[in-house]
Parts: structure tokens; C-alpha cells; sequence
């Protein structure tokens, strides 16, 4: 089995070993309607109206979405506006809480007998993606062909972030537990729970809860980035390989976040839906890293203040990791479904991009065996007929190529341009 | 509070930069110039700084000419310099050597596009310019240890390659033994003789994974199995000449070699079958610098033909 190339990067997993603290309700939550891939949800409330813990407030009519809980008790003050950190703009719901944090009739543990009634509570539920993607979780769990293996990807291959590590370590029943509730659900037969080897701890408790389970089996990933991107994973857990084109579906398997199935199995005894997140705060500006759980809408503002965070110092906030994430132009932007990471900091090198001096180390690095250097060259001409030939499609954007030059050349920036060059079918 | 720096992902580096990738070279060449200097005298240390002086000098002037951005920090001009002086003799008449700075500098590499865009190696090229404009300057060897007090005129000596082919034969009575061969203690260019400096600068830069051995291996290899078999002494062979120096710090320049470890064993394959032929057939002594450039003329066609294979790629539809 050929060896995919990967990097070695600092791991900062500072918050590892720090429990997840409970933020408190904060007094106003900022809820935007677009958090996922798919279509923006329509807002079902309006100003003046109240909303319950839990309640559905946002939805769509659109297949390729999902819909949008209040995870605060409260009462509606607007619906605005909202630019997310990807530029796109949806409409978001103000609400001022009460703090009374009364639960919404709505809520009420899902009557699951079949595969279908499983997949609309799934949907109902508001699950997305929580590694970072937000990929509606109902459509993954609906595919055209047959799935045999489910892989949960506990990789968490980004430094810092360590929110699906305190997930696995405080509840390892949840995992366990959604991950026999999808496979029964689906009829899937196998389960690969892969997680990264810099998480032994994870690991070893995994290995031992799953000892009597013949069907789910514990892989443990090599320590190098990106082993949590989706094609590695599977190509790491399971020998198979998604093809150009292809869906993992159409390879038989499907991969979740273990925070995301933990989430399942939550909701599928309590009914209580998506509404709060468990998030690392970190980076040099933040005085206490911590994990935090809370209600989505929270402002970035309110949790780095919460982790003592010398805010006049801040140079740059991201949203996800160092790698994938993005950098927000703005600390009041709210917590949405995806945020997996908070990270502040004060220093940031700016370097200069010099002449690429074709060392290859982009080359050498690329998980997928693509030539950064040459896609960087072909996106300057654009010479469009070579950069299909050089699939800059395939590109996932782990960063690795960007990582590792020499003269800063920004070539995951360049793939993700050179992309739009190729006109679509 | 300061605004907020929204740059694209990643948003973490690591810290090898250009100029340090070329610190580290002029580390590894450091060993076998210095062995230089110690055989051929203190005239082996002025075209040094001569060589590198001129080299940065014409770096800068040329930049500021063409309104483009300074590059001297980057460190490059240092090594092409210093590779250029190991490569000439020690009694090259210093303007000479300017020269060769001129053409690798300006000619080879700036008006090229400069750092990485050149196509062909600038030391490499330089000395070819020097040695067909300037034969009788450019074969004045002498014989280490031999430099008398004034510092120009040692010892005359022939280089191993010279020897041999005049003699016909590796008979040590006649011909350099290995040891000394191995060391260095022969005529020929500054930093090209020593042989072990040359390798301990080319594993260390191996070490920091700043090179790759599959160029230098299959260069080396494919000269001592052809040499081998076509009834050479490949030992004499491999340690004779520009083999070391060309092997580990010429066929493995970023600009002017392939990317892929395919295309980098094909260039080496390439260089040492070219270097044989010159060697056993051609009316030169010594083959290694033709043999570079040649193949770097290849490397564009290589590297197209040496492309990765993309993980889970489909084959390009026929249109």
C-alpha cells in the first residue's frame, strides 16, 4: 500500500488535558441562517416573537440544507443581515436572552423505527458536519448506493484544536453508542473508528470498549497533516480509494465526525437539537486556552474575553485551524455550527513572497500527489488545458503546499484561483 | 484594537526559508573550497572572494537596472559564486574569473528571469564560456602544495583525467592513486578534487533533506557501470574530474533539474551516460560540465514526462 505524503507540523495541542468548561448564556445571541453547505434557511420567527430552547427558527424548503435551532430562551430583537468569514451573506436572528432557558415543547426524543423515519429525524436534528465542513448530515446518511463501512474520523489533524479529543475522552458512551445507532439505522456492517496516534489516550479507551465488538474496529492514524481529510482517511482506514469524481458513498463508505455522531446519539434520546458546540480557544493572544461548550450565536468577542484575552493586542482571529480556517475580519461574528476553534493571535509574520525556486517541496508534501509548483506556473499563463491536466480540481486546500515553501508563495490561494479558471460542465 | 489580518489559509508556516536553504549549500561547498584553498594557496582563496564579490556585485547592479526588487538577501548570488570559483583553476587571471561571474550572473541567470527561472545551471555555464574563450587560462593546473611565494606560478600539473587519457593507462606510477584522488592531492579546478568534502557536504545537505541522492546516485552509478564495462577503471573514473562536485551540487539545482524523483534519476541517468561518451569518445578531457548543461536543456522535456500521478486521478479524456 503506497504511503501518502503528508507534513509534520507542531502539534500545540495545549488544551488536551483542559475539560470542557460551560460558557453561561450570554445576554444576546446572533444566530445566522447559513451555517452549512446548502442552501441558506429561510427565518421562521420574527422580531418580537419569543423562541424556547431548542425551537426551530430556521429552515428550508430545499433538499441540500438543514434547518436551525434557538439554543437560547428569549425573545427575537431583529433579523439582519450577516457577512459569514467566507464573504457570503445571509440573513441572521438577534435574540435577547432571558435567561430562564425554558426548553420548547418541540422538544421530544424522535420515534425511530426505519431507516427513513431515522434519516428525517436526522434532519430535523439540524446535524451538519462539526469538523469544520458543516455538510448536511441527513443527505451523507441518503445515499444511491450501497454503503458497508461507516468511518469516524477522529483524526482532528489541525494543531490546537483539541474539541473532538475532550468529545472521545468525556463521552466515549455517545461515540459508541451513534455509532451502533447509524450502522444499525443504515444497515451498515463495519465501522472504523480512526483516530490520529498523537491521541493514545483515545485510543487505548476506544480499543478496550470496542474489545467484544467484531464490527467496529479502532485505526489508528499516522501522526502526519492531513490525516483528517476525507479522501486520506478512508484511503488510511479502509484501502479504498475515492476516485476523481466520485463521492465516498460511491466507494461504499461514508465518514463522520465523532462529535458529530456523539451529537446523534444525544439527540436521539433527548431530542434536543443541535443548538450548542464545544469549541478550543487558543493562540498566542489568549492568556487561558480553554475548551468551551456553548450555545450557538455566542460572539467570538464574549469567549476570548472569557479566556483572558488581551484584545487591544489581537493581529489575527481564525475561525477552525491554523491550516483550513478561516481568518475573520471581525470578533463579533457568533459561533456557528462548524466552529471548531477560536484561535487569537497577537504576532503575526507577514512575509514577503519571493521567485519560486523550484525545490519541490510542494510537490513532496501534496497528499494527493499534486505539482503546486507547476499548477503555480500554468495559473500565471493561464494555460488552462495544463491545469486540468495537472487536476488543480482534486485540490482540497489542506494548506500543505503553502506550509512548506521556501519563498512564501501562496500555491493552495493559487490552486483554489486556478480552479475557477476551469469552466464547469 | 488593531484591525484584524484577513489572509487566506494556512495561516501557519514553517520556517526553512530561501535564503537559508542557500546558507546551508554554502555550508556543504565549504569543506571541499576550503580543501581548495589548503592544496592550491592563498591564490585559491582570491578567486573565491573575487568570485562570490563580483557575483553579488553584478547581483545588485543588475537588479537595480531592471528596476526589479533586490535579491542579494536571498543568498543565491553567494553560491553561485563560490560554485564558480571551485570550478576554475587557481591560476585563473582574476578578470577572467569576473567574467565567468558576469555570464552566470547576468547572462545565465538574470536575464532569465532570475533566481529559479534560469534554465540552465550558472556556474556550469560560465565555465563552459570560460573554457572555450579562454582554453589556455582555463587548463592552467597546478600540482598541490606546489604554490611557490609569489602565488601564480606552482607547479604545472595535468589533471587525472589529462593524465590518463595521455598515458592510456591508471597505472599508479603514471596516475594519481585513489587515496590520493579520494583527497584531492591532484591537479584540477579549486573545489572540484576533493572528493570526500565534496560528499560530506553532499550527505549534510542530504541530512536537511535540502537535496535529494537520486540525481547524485544515478549520475554516479550509470559513469561507473558504463565506465566498468567498457574496460575503464570505474573507481579512476568516478573520482577523476568534475564528477562529485557536479553530482551533488550541480545536478541537484532546484531551477535547472526535474522536481519529481522520476525525473531526477532520469537527469542523472542522463548526465553520467553524457559524461562517459564525451569521456570515452569525444576530443575533451573531461565530460561533466556538457553533460549537466545538456540535460538541463532536457529538464523542461523530462519533467513533463515525469509528472506525479495524482491519487485517485482519472486518466484525461480523449478529446
Amino acid at each position: 500500500m503506497k504511503k501518502l505524503n503528508g507534513i509534520q507540523l507542531k502539534h500545540r495541542k495545549n488544551t488536551e488535558n483542559s475539560s470542557t468548561v460551560e460558557f453561561p448564556v450570554p445576554a444576546k445571541v446572533k444566530i445566522p441562517m447559513s451555517m452549512h453547505m446548502g442552501a441558506p434557511c429561510t427565518p421562521l420567527v420574527k422580531a418580537g416573537d419569543t423562541v424556547k430552547v431548542g425551537q426551530k427558527i430556521g429552515d428550508s424548503d430545499a433538499a441540500f440544507s438543514a434547518p436551525i435551532h434557538s439554543g437560547v430562551s428569549g425573545t427575537v430583537k431583529a433579523i439582519t443581515e450577516y457577512r459569514n468569514a467566507m464573504g457570503a451573506v445571509c440573513k441572521a436572528i438577534e435574540i435577547e436572552t432571558d435567561g430562564k432557558q425554558e426548553i420548547s415543547d418541540e422538544v421530544r426524543p424522535p420515534v425511530i423505527n426505519t431507516k427513513e423515519e431515522f434519516i428525517k429525524a436526522v434532519r430535523e436534528s439540524g446535524a451538519v458536519g462539526l469538523g469544520g465542513a458543516g455538510f448536511p448530515t441527513h443527505i451523507k446518511m441518503n445515499p444511491k448506493t450501497e454503503i458497508d463501512t461507516l468511518v469516524l474520523n477522529g483524526a482532528e489533524c489541525e494543531p490546537y484544536i483539541t474539541a473532538d479529543y475532550r468529545e472521545m475522552i468525556e463521552h466515549p458512551d455517545d461515540v459508541i453508542g451513534g455509532i451502533r445507532l447509524v450502522k444499525e439505522k443504515l444497515g451498515i456492517k463495519w465501522a472504523k473508528l480512526a483516530i490520529e496516534a498523537n491521541k493514545p489516550e483515545a485510543i487505548k479507551n476506544f480499543t478496550e470498549m470496542a474489545a467484544k465488538d467484531d464490527t467496529i474496529d479502532i485505526v489508528t492514524l499516522p501522526s502526519s497533516y492531513p490525516q483528517g481529510a476525507e479522501k486520506v482517511i478512508i484511503y488510511n482506514s479502509t484501502d479504498r480509494i475515492v476516485k476523481e469524481g466520485e463521492l465516498p458513498s460511491d466507494e461504499g463508505v461514508i465518514v463522520m465526525n465523532i462529535s458529530t455522531i456523539a451529537f446523534l446519539y444525544r439527540y436521539s434520546k433527548t431530542g434536543m437539537p443541535l443548538v450548542t458546540r464545544r469549541l478550543t480557544v487558543d493562540g498566542n493572544a489568549v492568556g487561558e486556552p480553554k475548551n468551551i461548550s456553548t450555545v450557538i450565536g455566542t460572539s467570538f468577542h464574549e469567549l476570548l474575553d472569557f479566556c483572558k484575552t488581551d484584545i487591544d493586542s489581537l493581529r489575527k482571529v481564525i475561525a477552525g485551524g491554523p491550516m483550513m480556517g478561516m481568518s475573520v475580519p471581525d470578533i463579533e461574528m457568533p459561533v456557528v455550527k462548524t466552529s471548531n476553534a477560536l484561535l487569537a493571535f497577537k504576532s503575526y509574520d507577514e512575509r514577503k513572497t519571493s521567485s519560486c525556486i523550484r525545490c519541490g517541496r510542494c510537490v513532496n508534501v501534496c497528499p494527493l500527489g499534486l505539482m503546486p509548483a507547476e499548477i503555480d506556473k500554468a495559473y500565471r499563463i493561464k494555460d488552462i488545458d495544463d491545469l486540468k491536466k495537472l487536476k488543480v480540481m482534486l485540490c482540497m486546500n489542506c494548506g500543505s503546499c503553502t506550509y512548506v515553501c521556501p519563498a512564501n508563495r501562496k500555491l493552495a490561494e493559487t490552486n483554489q484561483l486556478a480552479k475557477s479558471l476551469i469552466p464547469r460542465k | 484594537m488593531n484591525k484584524l489580518i484577513v489572509s487566506p489559509s494556512p495561516h501557519d508556516e514553517n520556517y526553512l526559508k530561501t535564503s537559508a536553504i542557500m546558507l546551508n549549500v554554502i555550508i556543504a561547498l565549504l569543506p571541499a573550497y576550503i580543501a581548495g584553498c589548503i592544496y592550491f594557496g592563498l591564490r585559491a582563496v582570491a578567486v573565491g572572494a573575487v568570485c562570490v564579490g563580483t557575483s553579488v556585485l553584478f547581483e545588485f547592479l543588475c537588479r537595480k537596472l531592471m528596476k526589479r526588487e533586490n535579491t542579494i538577501g536571498d543568498l543565491s548570488a553567494v553560491v553561485t559564486g563560490l560554485l564558480l570559483a571551485m570550478n576554475l583553476p587557481s591560476t585563473i587571471p582574476l578578470w577572467i574569473a569576473a567574467i565567468g561571474s558576469f555570464v552566470a550572473i547576468v547572462i545565465v541567470k538574470q536575464l532569465f528571469g532570475g533566481l529559479g527561472q534560469n534554465f540552465a545551471n550558472p556556474a556550469i555555464t560560465a565555465r563552459i564560456v570560460l573554457m572555450v574563450s579562454f582554453p589556455a587560462a582555463m587548463t592552467n593546473w597546478v600540482a598541490p602544495f606546489t604554490h611557490s611565494v609569489d602565488e601564480i606560478d606552482g607547479l604545472s600539473s595535468a589533471t587525472p583525467l589529462v593524465l590518463e587519457q595521455l598515458s592510456g593507462t591508471t597505472d599508479h606510477d603514471l596516475v594519481p592513486s585513489y587515496l590520493d584522488l579520494f583527497l584531492g592531492k591532484t591537479g584540477g579546478c579549486i573545489g572540484e578534487t576533493c572528493a570526500l568534502a565534496l560528499l560530506i557536504g553532499g550527505l549534510y545537505l542530504a541530512a536537511r533533506k535540502i537535496i535529494s541522492l537520486a540525481a547524485p546516485l544515478s549520475f554516479i552509478g550509470s559513469l561507473f557501470i558504463l565506465s566498468w564495462i567498457s574496460g575503464s577503471d570505474p573507481v579512476y573514473q568516478i573520482l577523476a574530474g568534475g564528477v562529485f562536485i557536479g553530482a551533488f551540487f550541480m545536478a541537484t539545482d532546484y531551477a535547472t533539474t526535474p522536481i519529481t524523483t522520476k525525473g531526477k534519476i532520469v537527469f542523472g541517468l542522463g548526465c553520467g551516460i553524457i559524461t562517459f561518451v564525451i569521456r570515452q569518445f569525444g576530443s575533451f578531457p573531461e565530460g561533466v560540465s556538457f553533460s549537466i548543461l545538456l540535460m538541463n536543456v532536457l529538464t523542461p522535456y523530462i519533467e513533463q514526462l515525469t509528472r506525479t500521478k495524482v491519487f485517485g486521478a482519472k486518466e484525461a479524456e480523449k478529446e
